[in-house]
């Protein structure tokens, strides 16, 4: 593994989202969910324990009607570079269960080496990771619509969005197969990016001046979440409203967002 | 835990952390066996001016 | 009585059956602990009110709690072998077998706490060494081990174990080289009850709880440790006094109490100084550099407000600190153990804040404060080891000569 990449740049796989377009269908959850063979509860009310790899938030401006303004938010795992690979829940497994791919820019979560002591979960402040508290129970006949491609969980083990790692490797290995060197933007896409009606999420490397996400992402309005914090994510969000903006971090009363 | 774990790498991070932890671990088990031996021998000397408690 | 040979010369015990009464009574809740246990490991982490929210809980609190209560044997240790505190000899046993009781439950609450407990060997076997959480597990386990070591003697010196001449031999060379094993002890608790306090500190994704520090150690990491050395022997003689109550007796003089208090009082002043420092850093530069107000943290939330604050440092650090360091305050009875109640409490408000608190507050700004409370399966499973203490206290003290100054203060007409 260490020979094979050493002529090649390193990527950096992110997402742009345009929150100007998303409507908060909910799709991309849905797709997500699908994908990964994320469990799920007869009664799934207590939202604090739903798994939601991908999960929509709703914003508002919290000004009262003719004012009032909303915003749908889909919130990935970002997977966080931190400073130099150190991402705030990698840095903090004890179990060396989730890691940093320097290669790829992808935070990867190995659930046979997890023994769930959530301190990853303490650590993350976006809420990106889930555990699972219950063992998974497919409703009669699903298994036959679980994704062969993706290991399901069982209990007691951390799960969160891996920007579709399958989809990864069975890209590199149509590249492979059919004598390419690099794997090209389509071949690659998550899920939710390609599940989203509206087209807000666009995927790629950030790194790639060819990708879509490189231009996006240099967009003025582009702003990431809590980057005061120093998690150096890799999900860019879109808005051309300042209040969404400024809502993506924490300021003080007399401070103002950069954009 | 051990240098023969892949994860194991001679950097300084590994070497304070398993070096602090094997060189306490030593002391240990150093101490414990010499209480053991030495217990055994006084054993054999008879109990050599101590009876019973104290 | 049935087992008169086994209790050590010179004491009275009560009669057997009440023992066994005493024992029944504390194994009833034991049991009801251990079944909340069986619940937890059979049916899965379901059974608490964690959420994915609240991935800490309950059981992390009393880790850490147990844990800075037990530091009474690190630090006794280290006065006693280390500094020749000598008189301390006198209460020595009682606070390892008090650091032996919440390590092993500390341990027993960690084995019930993972998700899956029969791969918690990988945070040996697959250790990250950059995570604090590894720092803890092993420096703990070692730590367990060590109090293991200076457990066995005092074991071995029950009247009929000792007539056994390699157990009196293996006792007495233990004794000899203990100043070794207390020092290794001291190394070890001064890296894990450190690292506890780095696990909060370096959640940089966390303002609440992320401090700056010196070099991989955050500032929270240096004042674990010293609370741990300061609170740890308010709880040693929290149960002595609890003790004495249940038994009747005076077990240990009151000089040797006095001496622990006071060196417990500056340890706490000096703690209580460097955590106000602290605290203003934080809420003035470190806070306010991620985008928060302290106000941020405690307020529009329906538990946590200035109070929890003003209760840690105030009414468990100064109030206690300032009775302590004085020796009228240490001389009466009433003024030194409310001192070393609100110690306790104090530093278990400490370990709550620093946990709890870190998972309610939110981060990004459209998320929500999140509030919890534990379900009976957590609140059994933490009353288990309290259960499980009580009982090994009443066989320790029945059949170990654990207080050496308890027949002179109590002689037998």
């Amino acid at each position: 593994m260490k020979n094979e990449h050493s002529h090649q740049t390193t990527k950096k796989f992110g997402m742009v989202i345009n929150l100007d377009l998303c409507t908060g269908c909910g799709s991309c959850m849905v797709a997500c969910m699908a994908e990964n063979n994320v469990p799920f509860k007869p009664d799934e009310t207590d939202k604090l324990k739903s798994i939601t790899w991908m999960r929509v938030y709703r914003l508002t401006n919290g000004k009262p009607f003719p004012e009032t303004d909303v915003c749908y938010l889909p919130r990935p795992c970002q997977h966080c570079e931190g400073h130099d690979g150190h991402s705030p829940c990698v840095s903090v497994c004890p179990a060396t269960a989730t890691d940093y791919d320097s290669l790829t820019g992808i935070v990867s979560q190995i659930y046979t080496r997890c023994f769930g002591c959530r301190y990853c979960m303490a650590a993350c402040p976006y809420h990106a990771r889930y555990f699972n508290w219950y063992d998974p129970v497919w409703p009669d006949g699903m298994e036959k619509y679980l994704n062969p491609n993706v290991s399901p969980r069982m209990r007691g083990v951390v799960e969160k969005c891996s920007f579709c790692y399958h989809r990864y490797q069975a890209a590199k290995d149509r590249a492979y197969v059919e004598g390419q060197r690099d794997i090209a933007e389509e071949d690659y896409q998550t899920a939710c990016t390609q599940a989203c009606p509206a087209g807000a999420i666009t995927f790629g490397d950030l790194n790639n001046p060819d990708h879509a996400v490189y231009k996006l992402k240099q967009d003025p309005r582009a702003f990431r979440l809590l980057e005061r914090l120093g998690t150096n994510t890799k999900v860019y969000y879109i808005s051309s409203k300042d209040w969404v903006r400024k809502a993506g971090d924490n300021y003080l009363p007399d401070e103002r967002p950069k954009k | 835990m051990f240098p023969f774990n892949f994860e194991w790498i001679w950097d300084m991070s590994h070497m304070v952390f398993m070096g602090g932890l094997w060189y306490a671990l030593t002391i240990l088990g150093i101490g414990m066996t010499w209480c053991i031996v030495k217990a055994i021998i006084d054993m054999g000397k008879g109990d050599g001016g101590h009876h019973g408690h104290h | 009585m049935i087992d008169a040979a086994l209790i050590p010369i010179g004491v009275k015990r009560c009669s057997f059956g009440k023992f066994l009464l005493g024992l029944a009574a504390v194994g009833a809740v034991l049991l009801w602990g251990v079944y909340a246990m069986l619940l937890c490991w059979f049916k899965g982490l379901n059974q608490t009110n964690m959420n994915d929210y609240y991935g800490f809980a309950l059981w992390i609190w009393a880790d850490l709690a147990v844990i800075a209560l037990g530091g009474g044997a690190f630090f006794s240790g280290f006065l006693k072998y280390l500094t020749g505190k000598d008189e301390l000899k006198n209460i020595i046993n009682y606070a390892v077998l008090i650091g032996f009781i919440c390590y092993s439950s500390a341990l027993l609450i960690l084995a019930i706490d993972v998700g899956q407990p029969l791969r918690s060997w990988f945070i040996f076997w697959h250790a990250n060494v950059h995570s604090m959480l590894t720092e803890v597990a092993f420096c703990l386990s070692c730590y367990f081990g060590v109090l293991t070591i200076e457990f066995i003697p005092l074991i071995l010196e029950n009247r009929q174990l000792n007539k056994i001449s390699f157990f009196h031999h293996l006792a007495h060379n233990m004794h000899e080289i203990m100043a070794v094993f207390a020092a290794t002890g001291a190394f070890l608790s001064f890296f894990h009850q450190g690292s506890l306090g780095g696990v909060s500190g370096v959640l940089f994704g966390r303002p609440f709880a992320y401090r700056e520090g010196l070099f991989i150690w955050p500032w929270t990491f240096f004042l674990f440790t010293w609370s741990a050395a300061a609170y740890g022997p308010c709880f040693t003689l929290m149960i002595t006094k609890i003790t004495e109550l249940i038994s009747g007796k005076k077990l240990v003089k009151d000089n040797v109490i006095e001496l622990l208090a006071k060196i417990s009082g500056w340890m706490m002043a000096t703690y209580i100084v460097a955590k106000i420092i602290d605290t203003i850093y934080w809420a003035t530069v470190t806070a306010p550099s991620k985008g928060f107000l302290v106000s941020d943290f405690y307020t529009n939330n329906a538990f946590y407000g200035f109070w929890i604050l003003i209760a840690e440092i105030l009414l468990g650090g100064v109030v206690p600190a300032l009775i302590l360091i004085t020796p009228a305050g240490r001389k009466n009875p009433t003024a030194r153990n409310t001192a070393i109640v609100l110690a306790v409490i104090g530093v278990c408000i400490n370990r709550w804040v620093m946990v709890l608190q870190t998972m309610a507050a939110p981060v990004m700004t459209f998320d929500k404060w999140a509030l919890y409370y534990p379900s009976w399966q957590e609140v059994a499973t933490t009353v288990l080891p309290v259960a499980y203490g009580a009982i090994l206290i009443m066989i320790c003290y029945r059949y170990l000569p654990i207080f050496p100054q308890e027949p002179e203060l109590n002689p037998i007409d």
